[in-house]
C-alpha cells in the first residue's frame, strides 16, 4: 500500500511538471519530449489503478505514434514559435482575466463537492472482472457484444478520416514516372536495342 | 469466456442505417476501380441508397418503440420522422450538387459517398438513446462535412472555410463530450432512461454543469447564438451545394439531437435547460434577423438566415411540451423546404463557369426568368412568415406552443424578430421584380428543377392538405412522453 503510494505520488508529481514543461520551454522539440515522459508517467498511473491495457496502449500508440509524429511534424515545419507567442503580451491582461474567471467558477465548483471517504481510504480501483479476467479478456467481452454497434460507427467514423485524407490531398499529377510491368514485360530486344554505326570522332545524336 | 450467453443483439431496428453503410461500401469499391469516370454511376447508386433508406424507414411499424443495441439505439416516431427528412436534404445535395460540380471541374466521385455516409451518422444521431450514441453519429456526421467543406479544395475560400469548421467543430466536440463526462460522472449512467431515473430528485450543481456543456456543444452544432460565428464564413467558403446541404439535412440532425438529449435525458430538470435554451433562441433571432439586414452576398444572407430560423425552431424545444415538439417537427421540415428551394434558385444564377452570389445578382429577375423569380418570391414570403404560405403555419405552430407554455415574451420577441427580418427578405423582392433587369441567366438544370419544384410545392400547397404533416409530427412528439 505505502509502496504503491509513493509510487502513485512519484509518477503524479513527474506529469504534472513534464506537463508544465511542454508549455514552458522554448524549443518545441523538448516540449514535444516532454510531452513522452508525461505520457509515460501517466501510463505507470494507469498501472497502478489495475488499467493495464490503457497503459499499454497508451505507451504505443500515444508515444510510439501520435507523439513521434508530432516531433517529426514540429523538426520539418520549422516553425518559429517566438513569433507565435508574439501577441502573447498584447493578450495577457484580457486572457489573464477571463483564466480568473474561469478559475474562481471552477473553485466555487469544486469548492462544493465533498469527497467520498471511501474513495480516499479504500484500496485501488480494481478493474471489473477481478483477478480471474484480464483487462483486455474484459474489453473484448463488451466491445463486440454490448457496444457492437459502436464500433462498427467508429469503424465508418475512420472510414471516412481515410476517404477524407485522400479527397483533399490525392492529386494526379501529370508526367510522373511509374513503373509498369506489363509494359516492362512486353519489351523485347527490338524494341529496346537500337544498334548504330558510330563515324569516327563525330558521334551520334540521341 | 462464456460463449453461449452471448446474446446477439436485433439488427431489424437500424435496417436503413445497414442499407446505407452496406452500400456506400460497395460505391467506395465500384469508385476506387472505375476511377473519376464513375462520378455519375455513384451519385446515382447513392441517389438509390438513399431512397430505399427512406422506404426502410417509413415501413418500419408505426406508432411503436423499438430499443436494440443494448438500448442505446432507439426508433420511435420522432427518430423515424428526422431521419426521413434528413434523408430528403440529403437527396437533394446530391441533386443540386451534380451540374454545379461538373462545371467547376470538381465532380468527384466521394462527394455522393461523404454524404451518404454523413447521412448515416445523422441517423445515428435521431436514434441516439444514449451519449455515446450520440457522440459517435455526431462525430461521423462532422468528420464528413469538415471533409466536404473543402471540397473544392483548388479555391482558398473552400480550404479555408474547411478548416475553420474542423477546428472550431473539433472545439464544440470537446466541450459536448466533457459536459457529457459530467453528466456520467454525476448520474452514474450514459443511458438516456437512466439519466432520468437518476435525475428523478432533482439535480446537483455538476450535472447542471454537464448540462451546460453539452447544450453549448449542440449549440455550435445547430448554428445557434451564441456559437454561430462560423456560420456565414464556413456557408460562404464552400461550395454552393456542400451550403445548401448544411444548411439542410445536418440542421434536422442536429435539432433531433437536440431535442433527444433535453427531452430524452433531462426532462425531470426541465427548467435548468429551459433557460439556456431560452436565452440561445431570443439570440439567434435576434442576431439572425439584425446581422443579414447588411448583407450582399446570398450565401451569407441564408447563413444568417438560417441562424435565425433555428432560433424560431427552438422556441418549441423551449417550450418543453409535447405541443412544442410537435412546433419543432413541423418547423424543421417546412425550414427544409424553403431552404432547399432558395438554394435551387441560388445555385441556378449562373452563365457560363462564372457563378453570381450577390444580391445585386438578382436584379430584374422577373423580367428575364420570371417563374423562378415567382418561385423564389415565394420562398423568400414563406421564410417572412407570410400567410398562407408554408413558412407561416411553422412559424404558428412554435409560437403557439410557446404561449401555451407561458413563455409570452419569448414568442413576442419571435414575432419582432420575424418582422424585422422580413425586412431582408422582401428587399431580394423587390430587388428581382423592381430593379433593372442584368443579362439573362442560363436555364436551369435537371436536378435542380427537381429539388425547386418539389420543395415549391410543399412551400406554396402546405395550407391546402396541412394534415399530413401536422399528424406525423404529433405522432412523433407523442413518442416522446
Amino acid at each position: 500500500m505505502t509502496a504503491a503510494a509513493a509510487f502513485f505520488y512519484l509518477f503524479a508529481a513527474i506529469t504534472v511538471a513534464s506537463g508544465f514543461m511542454v508549455i514552458a520551454s522554448r524549443n518545441p522539440v523538448t516540449s514535444v519530449l516532454f510531452l513522452i515522459l508525461a505520457f509515460v508517467n501517466a501510463a505507470g498511473l494507469f498501472v497502478l489503478m489495475g488499467a493495464e491495457f490503457l497503459a499499454m496502449i497508451l505507451v504505443v500508440v500515444y508515444v510510439g505514434a501520435v507523439a513521434v509524429l508530432f516531433l517529426f511534424v514540429v523538426m520539418m515545419l520549422d516553425v518559429d514559435f517566438a513569433e507565435l507567442r508574439q501577441g502573447f503580451q498584447d493578450y495577457l491582461p484580457v486572457g489573464g482575466l477571463i483564466g480568473a474567471v474561469f478559475l474562481i467558477e471552477l473553485l466555487l465548483v469544486v469548492g462544493s463537492w465533498a469527497i467520498d471517504p471511501g474513495l480516499v481510504h479504500g484500496p485501488l480501483a480494481v478493474a471489473p472482472g477481478g483477478e480471474t479476467v484480464t483487462n483486455t479478456q474484459a474489453l473484448g467481452l463488451v466491445l463486440y457484444t454490448n457496444y457492437f454497434f459502436f464500433f462498427q460507427i467508429a469503424g465508418l467514423i475512420l472510414l471516412v478520416a481515410m476517404i477524407g485524407a485522400i479527397v483533399l490531398t490525392l492529386r494526379d499529377r501529370p508526367g510522373v514516372k511509374r513503373q509498369d510491368i506489363a509494359i516492362q514485360n512486353a519489351r523485347t530486344q527490338a524494341s529496346a536495342v537500337e544498334v548504330r554505326q558510330v563515324p569516327t570522332g563525330q558521334g551520334v545524336e540521341v | 469466456m462464456n460463449a453461449a450467453q452471448i446474446v446477439l443483439p436485433a439488427i431489424g431496428p437500424a435496417l436503413p442505417e445497414l442499407i446505407l453503410s452496406v452500400g456506400v461500401l460497395v460505391l467506395i469499391l465500384y469508385g476506387a476501380f472505375k476511377g473519376e469516370r464513375s462520378t455519375e454511376g455513384v451519385s446515382v447508386g447513392a441517389l438509390i441508397l438513399l431512397i430505399l433508406a427512406l422506404f426502410a424507414v417509413v415501413s418500419q411499424p408505426f406508432g411503436t418503440k423499438v430499443t436494440t443495441f443494448n438500448g442505446s439505439f432507439i426508433v420511435d416516431g420522432f427518430a423515424r420522422v428526422m431521419k426521413a427528412l434528413t434523408l430528403i436534404g440529403s437527396a437533394a445535395a446530391i441533386l443540386l450538387a451534380k451540374e454545379h460540380f461538373e462545371r467547376e471541374r470538381i465532380a468527384r466521385f466521394e462527394y455522393p459517398i461523404l454524404i451518404v455516409l454523413s447521412t448515416i451518422g445523422m441517423m445515428v444521431m435521431a436514434s441516439a438513446n444514449d451519449l455515446i450514441g450520440l457522440y459517435m453519429g455526431l462525430e461521423l456526421q462532422s468528420l464528413a462535412a469538415y471533409v466536404i467543406a473543402s471540397f473544392h479544395r483548388d479555391d482558398l475560400r473552400s480550404t479555408e472555410a474547411g478548416l475553420k469548421y474542423f477546428v472550431l467543430g473539433a472545439l464544440s466536440s470537446g466541450m459536448l463530450l466533457y459536459g457529457a463526462s459530467l453528466v456520467y460522472g454525476f448520474t452514474g449512467s450514459v443511458s438516456f432512461p437512466h439519466i432520468v431515473t437518476a435525475l428523478r430528485e432533482g439535480s446537483g450543481l455538476g450535472v447542471v454543469l454537464g448540462i451546460v456543456f453539452v447544450a453549448a456543444g449542440v449549440s455550435f452544432k445547430l448554428a445557434a447564438v451564441p456559437f454561430h460565428m462560423w456560420t456565414p464564413d464556413v456557408y460562404e467558403g464552400a461550395p454552393t451545394p456542400v451550403t445548401a446541404f448544411f444548411a439542410s439535412a445536418p440542421k434536422m440532425a442536429a435539432m433531433a439531437m437536440a431535442v433527444r438529449v433535453f427531452v430524452g435525458a433531462f426532462p425531470t430538470v426541465t427548467p435548468e435547460w429551459q433557460q439556456i435554451i431560452v436565452f440561445v433562441s431570443i439570440a439567434s433571432m435576434a442576431l439572425g434577423s439584425f446581422a443579414a439586414i447588411g448583407q450582399r452576398s446570398l450565401k451569407r444572407l441564408m447563413a444568417y438566415s438560417s441562424i435565425a430560423n433555428v432560433g424560431y425552431a427552438l422556441i418549441g424545444l423551449a417550450a418543453g411540451t409535447q405541443e412544442g415538439i410537435r412546433g419543432v417537427v413541423i418547423y424543421m421540415a417546412i425550414y427544409l423546404a424553403m431552404t432547399l428551394g432558395a438554394f435551387a434558385v441560388i445555385l441556378s444564377l449562373r452563365r457560363g463557369r462564372q457563378m453570381y452570389e450577390t444580391i445585386d445578382d438578382l436584379s430584374g429577375l422577373s423580367r428575364t426568368h420570371p417563374f423562378v423569380a415567382f418561385l423564389l418570391a415565394m420562398m423568400m414570403f414563406s421564410l417572412a412568415g407570410i400567410p398562407p404560405l408554408a413558412g407561416f403555419f411553422a412559424k404558428f405552430y412554435v409560437f403557439a406552443a410557446a404561449i401555451k407554455a407561458n413563455l409570452v415574451t419569448l414568442a413576442v420577441i419571435g414575432v419582432v424578430t420575424s418582422v424585422i427580418g422580413a425586412y431582408y427578405y422582401l428587399r431580394l423582392v423587390k430587388v428581382m421584380y423592381f430593379d433593372e433587369p442584368a443579362e439573362a441567366y442560363e436555364p436551369m438544370g435537371p436536378g435542380l428543377r427537381i429539388v425547386l419544384g418539389l420543395s415549391s410545392v410543399v412551400v406554396l400547397l402546405f395550407w391546402l392538405v396541412p394534415a399530413p404533416l401536422v399528424g406525423l409530427a404529433g405522432t412523433a412528439a407523442r413518442s416522446l412522453f
